[in-house]
């Protein structure tokens, strides 16, 4: 067969190797048999070695905020250590806070799968809602999920089960309650889902096909395809869009700061039109934050599966506001990211692959994982693998022509051990972006390596999604606590869905139960934060949050970029 | 017209030395007409950014799932339209590009339980379908290479499920709309054909509802509860011991938590 044009010589020796040992592989699937797993000792050992998360020099301790102290990234420090974009003109903006450009019940900000099941569910529970979110409605990693959503529905399952595969994978870390209505939630939710018209896999009679992903002890992994989060996405959107007279959507406008009161209620948020380059003013009764999360902050410089507006912008405006962070220095790393060819590299190929089959195998072709370890675990076998023996790793890396390294994933083992056909039925979008780039995934092996992928903390929040802020609620990625430090494939599109339908129904609770009076509009807390940035001169004057874009402009570009402004990354 | 626009262009000698720093071999495009040299292997995104622009409009998942970045391009060779997710194309030589992000398409809003499954049901919010003349021209701007005439044929015979398993893998970009001659918006058709394939004709799943009334009578309250009060290395070790469907030897009969015998709910007792 004919191979990729642009793979070297010792990566077609290499693939040969793969080739030669799957079918001893294949007998060996067919008896069930796939690797040994870690024992656990085994597992936090490779974790304390290989894993990002545990490089100390690339970590700080946060020093201003609720949560001073924190040992975060330096990336995702920075964002914290930095001055709001309103600071430089603060004054005005005090003045401007209290003419509002728009009044509501609940102010949704954000524009993902939390988002919207959150204005749904506001709109549900009689509230008025205005999203407003920096993209396009649907622009979030939401639409980008590809595996899968869990749901413990099969009879040889519980949400107890369901409940401990959670806490074991997030190393018994996780907030016990938010895990809880976790667990219990997700079958209502696939229900509601599967109400509104999303396009389940499912047998003829209608029960959802379920498969295994990584750290699930029972199959409960439900999917469409693998255009799962895009399968709900488009849903929710759509409904969304259903209710132009109760749900207005503002879009290409991002929050960049909340509102407080005199009491220190959330009351709405300034937000910047990014076209017109205009702030405005929205009071709401209850604001939901759901945001999303950090990827395009490209921590330890690694490459990101995540959307171009994963700039974790909700957690710096819910710290400023006084909400604390949880596990946030706990970052996750997908196992499995495109190493070739160069225009994919860091790209999702869903944990559905192995889910479904395929081998994680080295340059010699040898299995040296079990394929479904949670993905800590999984990324930091894959790093092992590829480091240089001097370096403590095993050497058995594949080196591509650009210098990525990374191992096989043995995507054709898929149609051999379940017919021809398969991978394209179980996974078009994957054979689809492969093809796109000359590979047949069906007949050739993914090389792969981890990429940037979630943020497994975030800010504090309780079970029905409020914060210890009156008036300000989270949900989704940008909330932090009920995957403890390591989510489990299938648990963030869940996630999403319950926390962005428990915010959204107790902020319009709140707008209607709770909220008394406007009270005095006050951004009392940006100043007191901006105080205490102002003990510390190693913070530049023009590192500014939310950071809205990555910053992909090339220095050349700059250079000669003579007089034009930036500020933070934004021109 | 194109040939007499790249006369205009010439290449600079600020920009051979640029390929001569970089050491990557660049190649020239045109940005909605403006030449620019990048490197030849960047997908069309990249070398928007690589030419120095930054995206707000015509960007957004970067992997070929949210639609926000079509593309419509024209080679040097060939009077044809060409077209693609900027974030998944390759650039070509001399390619003359411009980004397609937004289309203002026509959504109408319904209450999917009361639209019926049938070609009648979805041409009462989208009538103009009954306009497709079946000139395919939806069909060959499809960066996803999907059937889109199809969809909308199947959709005009009632077939709702071939429409809806033909449309599945939309991202909703909106460049079949922005072909069509008689303005349909194709993608917007699809979600609504695929939400009530799938509310109405599709059977609910059983099992699942059969679970949600379980956990609403609180059946599995206790076990969780349970759980909730287990000290740490009790869980873990209930944890590191539990069985996973699927591996050899392990046959499960139920969902009980009861595969370690010195770590078991103590209720399961009393009521065996």
């Amino acid at each position: 067969m004919e191979y990729h044009p642009l793979y070297s010589e010792s990566m077609l020796r290499s693939i040969r190797k793969v080739e030669e040992t799957r079918p001893k592989r294949l007998e060996e699937a067919k008896r069930g048999y796939r690797f040994e797993k870690l024992k656990p000792d085994e597992a936090e050992e490779l974790l304390r070695k290989f894993h990002p998360d545990y490089i100390d020099e690339q970590k700080r301790a946060l020093r201003v905020g609720p949560s001073k102290g924190e040992r975060l990234n330096h990336e995702v420090a920075d964002i914290f250590e930095a001055h709001s974009r309103i600071w430089s003109r603060f004054d005005e903006f005090t003045k401007l806070i209290n003419e509002p450009d728009y009044v509501t019940d609940v102010l949704v900000i954000g524009g993902g799968g939390a988002a919207s099941a959150a204005a749904l569910m506001a709109r549900e529970n009689g509230a008025k809602v205005i999203m407003t979110t920096k993209l396009r409605i649907g622009d979030a990693n939401t639409m980008m999920a590809q595996g899968g959503i869990q749901a413990a529905v099969t009879p040889v399952d519980s949400p107890a089960i369901h409940y401990l595969d959670v806490i074991g994978g997030g190393h018994f870390m996780n907030d016990p309650d938010l895990v809880e209505a976790l667990v219990t939630d997700a079958p209502k939710t696939i229900a509601w889902l599967e109400e509104l018209g999303v396009m389940f896999d499912k047998y003829p009679d209608g029960t959802m096909m379920v498969q295994h992903g990584g750290g699930t002890s029972r199959m409960r992994m439900h999917s469409c395809r693998d255009y799962s989060g895009a399968g709900i996405m488009r849903v929710l959107r759509d409904e969304v869009r259903n209710h132009p007279e109760d749900i207005q959507i503002i879009e290409f406008s991002s929050a960049i700061e909340l509102i407080l009161n005199d009491r220190g209620e959330c009351i709405g948020a300034i937000t910047y039109n990014l076209e017109t380059e205009e702030y405005h003013v929205i009071h709401a009764k209850a604001t939901v934050l759901a945001t999303g999360g950090f990827g395009r902050l490209h921590i330890q410089g690694f490459p990101t599966t995540n959307h171009y507006g994963a700039t974790g912008d909700g957690l710096v405006m819910g710290y400023r506001a006084g909400v604390p962070i949880r596990y946030l220095g706990a970052v996750q790393y997908h196992p499995t990211g495109a190493a070739f060819p160069e225009q994919i590299v860091g790209l999702l190929i869903t944990e559905k692959v192995r889910g479904s089959g395929a081998d994680v195998v080295n340059a010699d072709g040898e299995k040296f994982v079990f394929p479904l370890e949670p993905r800590d675990i999984e990324s930091a076998a894959i790093i092992r693998e590829c480091a240089p023996v001097e370096k403590g790793g095993r050497g058995k890396g594949v080196v591509t022509p650009t210098g990525m390294r990374g191992v096989w994933l043995d995507a054709p083992l898929i149609d051999l051990l379940y017919g021809e056909g398969t991978i394209q039925r179980k996974l078009p979008a994957m054979v689809r972006m492969f093809n796109r780039f000359g590979i047949d995934i069906t007949k050739e092996p993914i090389l792969v390596y981890p990429t940037l992928h979630y943020q497994n903390g975030g800010l504090a929040i309780k079970v029905d999604g409020s914060t210890n802020v009156p008036g300000l609620f989270a949900g989704g990625e940008v909330s932090g606590g009920v995957h403890g430090t390591n989510r489990l494939m299938g648990n963030s599109l869940l996630d999403v869905v319950v926390y962005g339908r428990r915010s959204g129904t107790s902020a319009a609770i709140y707008a209607k139960e709770v909220f008394r009076d406007w009270g005095k509009p006050s951004l009392q807390h940006v100043y007191e934060y901006e105080q205490e940035l102002a003990q510390f001169d190693d913070i530049p004057p023009d590192r500014v949050s939310p950071v809205l874009l990555p910053d992909y402009t090339p220095p050349h570009v700059k250079k000669k970029q003579l007089t034009t402004q930036y500020f933070g990354n934004l021109r | 017209m194109a040939e007499k626009e790249l006369k205009n262009n010439p290449t600079t000698e600020a920009e051979e030395k640029t390929k001569e720093e970089d050491g990557a071999e660049m190649v020239p495009i045109y940005i909605m007409g403006k030449k620019y040299l990048v490197p030849k292997s960047l997908t069309i995104l990249k070398a928007l950014e690589y030419a120095g622009y930054q995206l707000k409009r015509g960007v957004g998942c970067r992997a070929g799932f949210c639609g926000a970045c079509s593309t419509v391009y024209r080679t040097p060779d060939s009077y044809k339209l060409k077209v693609g997710l900027a974030c998944q194309t390759v650039i070509e030589p001399n390619m003359w590009l411009t980004q397609i992000p937004f289309y203002p398409a026509v959504k109408r809003t319904y209450d999917i339980t009361k639209v019926p499954p049938t070609a009648e049901g979805i041409m009462a919010y989208y009538p103009e379908i009954a306009r497709c003349v079946a000139c395919n021209s939806c069909t060959k701007v499809c960066p996803q290479d999907l059937e889109v005439m199809d969809i909308i044929q199947e959709t005009l015979h009632g077939n709702i499920e071939k429409a809806a398993d033909l449309s599945f893998d939309c991202v909703m970009c909106g460049l079949c709309a922005s072909r069509c001659p008689a303005e349909i918006v194709h993608f917007n058709v699809s979600i609504l054909v695929r939400r009530v394939y799938n509310y109405h004709i599709v059977p609910r799943s059983k099992q699942l509802r059969e679970r949600v009334k379980e956990v609403e009578e609180g059946k599995y309250d206790a076990e969780i509860k349970w759980l909730k009060s287990l000290d740490r290395e009790s869980l873990k070790k209930l944890y590191e011991t539990r069985p996973r469907e699927g591996d050899p030897g392990v046959e499960l009969k139920d969902n009980k938590l009861d595969w370690n015998e010195e770590i078991k709910p103590p209720f399961y007792n009393k009521t065996a």
